[in-house]
């Protein structure tokens, strides 16, 4: 109860510092704040394309192309040849015709087609599988090309396998970010701590000559710390917020190109209190280490 | 209740500030140290308040060697004793009452409580009505008042002050003269340092005249 009461005690004169310098306190939480949106920003957009990605790689898609001189018995038969082969699968078959009609009712390709002698599409399969890993899909990939007059088989998932490879780099890659900006973070508090700490040199060396402990000098510069990286992150997850209302329409917008319904999701609660938890932990961080380091120098 | 036993402090640079000085005080009692400057005045207060340690010899309090005090226990041991120094080291960033207010803090009373002492011991010196006042806002004398105030608010039973009425004129500092023996009145050990002989003449039952770190 009484460590309580002195934590409390500490959080208020810390926070009071911090109010008495305004100017300074916001400025000091802008740059923890600059330096936290980096990596949250990152870490929001790369859960929106891992979302994205994994809805796609829900449903994984084979098209199958048939040779285009393949008669329409042998068409007829491959049907339930890839069912047998890929069970439980839903099987389209689109007809060379139906694919030319499709393109045709592009006026820009329309005229494309119509320059040339005759249709150029195949009849082709699409075997939409509700589940399978990146293995299961290359096994059945080669079972299906070996199907007689079977020209050509495109895994329509492959794209979804390069942006999760993609995704996989940028974790690693805003990991390494998120270290080394944490470590800025550290930085700054450290610094801004040792200012604190020739600002109230008077004070401290008064405390002292009246029976202050250690940790009673030290508990509010650790408060001030993880206060303004709590402030810090409080700023990082509001920058964060910002660019993805500002992101939200030029996304929705690119995935409209692509036929994909998307909306950007901001960080949830879940990510924002490891936002919040990591920023006052880091600046608590930088300022024991700082009042480690200089409280000693102050007799 | 306090004891001097031959007790030495030399500096770094070779100049001795107390030569074998020994000293004893009795609960209650009211000394004066006076002598010429440099004459180890203060270096007997910063002894007792183990802002130094001696290079030989004991500071005992109540029969404990305060002098072979851990680090640690410091913080304890300063809360125990009333400090007014020279210089005084009030926080001018910081109104009357919360310089009174410190030591409180420091120890951890609860705020209704702490409240009441800073006001009765601003009552007690003499400046009552002014907590909110800015120690700059305070003549020289009121800013040895409001020091003596954070000295006593922890109700300490050994007072010390180095010099208190250095820099005074003779009206303040016959004031705070007659503070200290009220203070000493009501039973607290009182052990000043002074230049001016005569301002404490009718007040200290005992007066020790150092010269060149000796008693003389």
């Amino acid at each position: 109860m009484r460590w309580l009461r002195l934590q409390m005690r500490a959080g208020l004169r810390a926070a009071r510092q911090m109010a008495r310098q305004p100017f300074n306190t916001l400025l000091a939480a802008l740059v923890v704040g600059i330096a936290a949106a980096l990596p949250a920003t990152g870490y929001m957009l790369l859960g929106n394309l891992q979302r994205l990605a994994g809805n796609v790689s829900a449903a994984p898609e084979i098209s199958v192309f048939m040779r285009p001189e393949a008669a329409p018995d042998v068409v007829k038969a491959t049907q339930p040849r890839i069912a047998s082969l890929a069970a439980g699968a839903r099987i389209e078959l689109i007809p060379r015709e139906a694919a030319l009609k499709r393109f045709r009712d592009n006026d820009a390709l329309a005229e494309i087609l119509d320059a040339l002698p005759e249709n150029p599409f195949a009849d082709a399969f699409i075997v939409r599988l509700d589940d399978a890993d990146a293995a299961q899909l290359e096994a059945l990939r080669e079972k299906l090309t070996a199907l007689p007059d079977v020209e050509h088989v495109q895994l329509d998932s492959a794209w979804a396998k390069r942006l999760d490879a993609m995704i996989a780099l940028g974790r690693q890659a805003l990991l390494m970010l998120g270290g080394v900006l944490g470590l800025g973070l550290v930085a700054v508090t450290f610094n801004t701590i040792r200012l604190q700490l020739l600002t109230q040199r008077d004070e401290i060396e008064v405390s002292r000559l009246l029976g202050a402990t250690d940790a009673w000098i030290r508990r509010p510069f650790h408060w001030f710390g993880a206060l303004q990286g709590l402030l810090g992150g409080l700023l990082a997850g509001a920058l964060t917020l910002a660019a993805t209302h500002a992101l939200a329409v030029p996304v929705a917008g690119l995935a409209g190109l692509y036929s994909l319904e998307f909306v950007l999701h901001p960080l949830d609660p879940l990510a924002w209190a490891v936002l919040l938890g990591l920023c006052a932990t880091l600046g608590l961080l930088g300022a024991s280490a700082s009042v480690r380091r200089h409280l000693s120098r102050i007799a | 209740m306090i004891r001097f036993e031959q007790v030495t402090k030399r500096y770094p640079g070779g100049h001795t500030a107390l030569d074998a000085f020994d000293c004893d005080i009795e609960r209650g009692e009211m000394v004066v140290l006076s002598g010429h400057s440099g004459a180890g005045k203060s270096t007997v207060l910063r002894l007792l308040a183990v802002l130094e340690r001696p290079s030989q010899g004991r500071v005992l309090v109540g029969g404990e060697d305060v002098s072979a005090l851990r680090r640690a226990a410091l913080p304890w041991w300063r809360r125990s004793i009333g400090l007014v120094m020279q210089d005084q080291r009030l926080l001018f960033d910081r109104s009357a009452f919360e310089n009174v207010m410190l030591p409180l803090s420091i120890s951890g009373h609860p705020p209704r409580e702490a409240t009441a002492r800073v006001q009765a011991a601003l009552e007690r010196v003499g400046l009552a009505g002014r907590d909110t006042s800015m120690p700059v806002e305070l003549s020289g004398g009121e800013q040895q008042r409001l020091s003596i105030a954070r000295a006593i608010v922890n109700r300490p039973q050994i007072l010390l002050a180095d010099e208190p009425t250095a820099h005074l004129d003779d009206a303040y500092a016959r004031d705070i003269a007659d503070l200290f023996r009220s203070f000493n009145d009501a039973g607290v050990t009182v052990l000043l340092t002074t230049h001016d002989d005569a301002l404490f003449a009718g007040h200290a039952p005992r007066r020790l005249v150092l010269s060149q770190g000796k008693l003389q």
